[in-house]
Parts: C-alpha cells; structure tokens; sequence
C-alpha cells in the first residue's frame, strides 16, 4: 500500500487536470458542434488543425486583457465572485465516481448531500458577482439568476431525492452499485427533471435568462475582464460537465456497461460526453426562455412532476 | 405557454427543432475559405479594369462617357515619319491613364464604348488598399491587369447575334431586303426541332465580308 499522503496527492491532481482538461474539451465541441449545426466551420486557424487550439488561444488572448473594476464596485467582493463561481464544481468532481473499485477521489457517505450542497453556492457567485459589479444590468441579471436559481433548486433536490430513495444510499458510488437497467425507466421523469433541472442552475441556454447579451448586455458578468471573465466561462463549461456527469452517475448508470470492471471509467466518461453533447444541442435548438414562462416550467411542471415521481418512486420501492 | 395558439402534440416542436440542428450538423457546411481557397467568380465577373496600351488611340470617349469622372488621361502628338509618304504623320501617344477605383462604380461604361477594346473586365478583386488615395492606379497597374484577363465566353447559341453578324447578314442581302434579312438572322434556318449547332448559326453569314 502506498502512503495516505500519495494517495490523496494522486487523486487530487487526477481531479484538478481533469477539472481543467475535460472542459476545453467540452468548450472545443461547443464551438464546433455548435458552428455545424448553424451550418458554418467554426475555428479553423488556431493549433493548425481544424482550430483545435481556440480554447488555449483564448485563454491566452485573456490572460493579457486588462483586468478592470469598476470605479463604484465593491472589490473584494467583485474580485471573489468568479473564484465562488468556479470552485464549487472543483470540489463536486472530487465526489463523483469515474468506475467501480474506489476509482473516485473522495467517497462519501453523504455524497449525493454534499453535491448539492456545494452546487447551491453557485447563487452565491452570481448574487456577489451582480451586486459588486454596481451596475443596473449585471443587478437586472443576479436578480434573475437568483430567483432562477432558486426555484430550479427544488426539482433538482428532489429528483435527487427519489433516486437516493430507489438506492437507499446517499453514497454516489453506492447509488450507482444499486442502479439496474430498469431503472431507465422507473426514473425517467426524475431524469428529465434532474437534467432540465441541472441545466437551469448552470444558466445555460434555454435558461439563461440571467445572462440574456440581447437584453441586459451580459448580465452579471457585464463588468468582468480579462482573467476573471475567463473563470466565469471556464465555470459554465464546468459546470457543463458537473451536471452531465451528476446525471450519468445518478440516472445513466455511471460506468455500468460492457467489461465494466475494466472499461468502466470509459462509459462514465462516454456519458458524460453524450450529455454534454445534448446540452450544447440544446443550447443551438431552443430559444430562450422567458422569464415568466422559466418560472412557470419550473413550479408548475417540474415541482409536481417530481413530487408525482417521488410518490412512484416510494410506491415501487415498498411494493418490492 | 399560455398564448399558444392551435398546435399539435406537445413537445412536438421541441423534437422537430432538434431533428433540424442535427440534420445541419451532418450536413457540409457551406462555408468558402476565401483566403485559403479561391472563390469561384461567374463568368464576366466586374473585378477591375484593365488597359491595353497598345490598343489605346487616345480617343477620350471613355473619359468622357464616364458617370463619375474617375478616368484621367494625358497624351502628347507625336510625328512619325514614313518613308515613301509625302509628309509626317501624327500619332497619339498615350502619357497618362488613371482610373480611380475609389470613385469607380463599376458600370462598365467605358469598357462597352471603346472602339478599340483597349479596356477588359477581368474577374481579380484583391485590391484593397489601407489608404484611399492608393486607388488611383495608373496605366502600368492597369496594364498588368491584362494578364487576369479571361478568353471571351463562347457565344450563346440561343442569344442574338451580334451587332456585327446582323449588320454584315443585312448589308449581303442587299437594300430594301433589309427588314427580311434581320428576321431570318434572328431565326437561324435550322427547323425548330434540331437544336441550333454553331453551323447552322453561321449559316446566315455571307461568304465573304464586305469589308
């Protein structure tokens, strides 16, 4: 046996590069799948091939802009808001399971808790962000985000819920030990819920009322620059993977597939990246949601379709 | 979702959106890499004039047929002596031709009244200039221009003849059959079934030129 402190130095980086890998991978898909589907090229210079560089060029590209604070912003706040922003999904990765046998950095019993909790924060980056920013648009877009984030808190938590019912575990990798192939079906609403859910609380369009460009500039991040504006885009690829990986591993299975023992890092990751590919699919398809019609999808649909589903979810699990 | 008017199964747009952003995504994109790849221009495309030096006469009419102006030329008379001949002759020599494309609107005035087709079309475009005033290109820029100058496209079989076809059918025929002779120039005596072939076209010619 290696010792403690390797082990955990082991995971920790493996977490940190894939925290920091997985989403230029995801934001590289999104400009192109994004550029075909609107029937154009998308990057082709950048890195030479088929622009696979862009990502790193921006980065770079931010890295030398100008860091800029408002005159009348309250700075430490406004400084603080994309570190809020970005690593509460640093540490949610540290909690999901990539394949069987202990292959996730940090087993929790209370897993599926501390995940959406640590989620949560996320109103909190935006709140900080808008508020700091003195600016009546970046005020306009935390305003929304908050009640946005709010309210699809509920759905999420309690699609959570019913699968935790079903497993009878809050453990993630205990969750996805329990799954069964049925339960495709028998969680299906929970599902949808989790994942229109999901993609409401990472303001991703058709959510992304809080950003809005065409209305309210950029909502709260119209201030930021520079460095600090690259968190805030880095967190929504994050965030991206945050939620199609909490899916994958509460509703898909995880790495439940052929050769699991073996090549189950290899379905999670498969997964994950179908979802993030639907996610972005999403975001070309649907316009934007209004402000009234996402909260009226989110009360009126989403609530009670996953109250309906955690009534079922009891039912079935007493009746078995 | 409330305001929605008559509309099938819910959920159906949703999908249909869906199926279209999907069925782009296979789909080749349209785009042209211009810089990379050259852009298919249509025949007769209207890039940038071009001068023939040699052809040039020195006659001003497309200066002065020229909406904007943008054409400026300067000549001088020269005397040429030629042997045998009971005095000099004069001739034009061109000193100066300009044409300012920051003014040129691209009518191709001057191009149709020249009578010595000293000016082309030619399809090149990449001209652009950081500073206006390096738009005025002089006959030297022009003429290098020559060389982008594409081979006429063929006739169009089913098309008019041309002016000079019409006016030598009508000359042969004689007076007084003039009218009669345009109407079967525009007609080609090929039978209506039988595509017209460049023979037949030819056909209304007369034999030998009249001039």
């Amino acid at each position: 046996m290696m010792p403690l402190w390797l082990d955990l130095l082991i995971r920790i980086v493996a977490v940190v590069v894939g925290f920091l890998t997985l989403p230029l991978i995801v934001g590289q898909a999104e400009h192109k799948v994004m550029a075909h589907m609107q029937g154009r090229l998308g990057p082709m210079y950048a890195g030479g091939y088929h622009g696979w560089a862009q990502l790193v060029a921006d980065g770079v590209k931010f890295v030398q802009k100008e860091d800029i604070t408002p005159k009348d912003a309250d700075r430490g706040v406004f400084r603080l808001a994309p570190i809020v922003a970005l690593f509460p999904y640093l540490l949610v990765l540290l909690a999901v399971p990539l394949g069987p046998g202990n292959l996730v950095a940090q087993p929790l019993d209370v897993g599926l808790f501390f995940v959406l909790a640590v989620l949560g924060v996320g109103v909190l980056a935006v709140l900080m962000s808008a508020w700091a920013s003195a600016n009546k648009y970046s005020l306009l877009g935390g305003l929304r985000g908050a009640a946005q984030l709010l309210g699809y808190e509920l759905p999420l938590v309690l699609a959570a819920a019913s699968v935790a019912m079903a497993a009878g575990t809050l453990s993630l990798p205990g969750i996805v030990e329990a799954w069964k192939p049925w339960w495709l079906l028998w969680q299906a609403p929970a599902a949808i819920i989790f994942f229109v859910a999901g993609l409401a609380e990472i303001r991703r369009p058709p959510f992304d009322m809080p950003i809005a460009d065409s209305e309210l500039v950029f909502g709260y991040m119209t201030e930021y620059t520079g460095l600090r504006f690259a968190f805030f885009l880095l967190a929504e690829y994050v965030g991206i993977i945050v939620i199609a990986a909490l899916t994958t591993v509460l509703f898909l299975g995880g790495w439940h597939g052929p050769a699991a023992d073996h090549l189950g890092w290899l379905w999670t990751l498969l997964k994950i990246f179908a979802l993030s590919f639907v996610i972005i699919w999403f975001r070309v398809t649907f316009p934007r949601l209004r402000e009234d019609q996402l909260q009226r999808l989110c009360w009126l649909i989403l609530v009670p379709l996953a109250l309906a589903q955690l009534v079922l979810t009891a039912a079935v699990k007493i009746a078995t | 979702m409330t305001d929605d008017g008559e509309r099938g199964t819910p959920g159906k747009g949703l999908v249909q959106g869906l199926a279209v952003t999907l069925k782009t995504m296979t789909k080749r994109s349209t785009t042209r890499q211009y810089p990379d790849v050259e852009p298919e221009l249509p025949p007769r495309s209207r890039g940038v004039i071009a001068l023939l030096e040699e052809n040039c006469t020195v006659c001003m009419l497309c200066a002065r047929e020229c909406p904007d102006w943008c054409i400026y030329i300067d000549s001088h008379k020269e005397e040429v002596v030629v042997p045998g001949a009971a005095r000099a002759r004069q001739r034009n020599v061109l000193d100066k031709f300009d044409i300012d494309f920051s003014l040129c609107m691209y009518c191709g005035i001057c191009i149709e009244v020249c009578p010595f087709d000293a000016l082309h079309w030619t399809p090149e475009f990449e001209y652009a200039e950081t500073d206006v005033l390096d738009l005025l290109h002089d006959k030297n820029r022009l003429g290098e221009w020559m060389r982008t100058v594409p081979p006429p496209p063929a006739h169009d079989v089913l098309g008019e003849p041309s002016k000079e076809e019409a006016t030598a059918a009508r000359k042969a025929a004689g007076p007084g059959a003039a009218t009669a002779a345009k109407a079967d120039v525009r007609r080609p005596t090929a039978p209506p079934a039988g595509r017209p072939n460049p023979a037949a076209q030819a056909e209304p010619e007369p034999p030998e030129q009249p001039q």
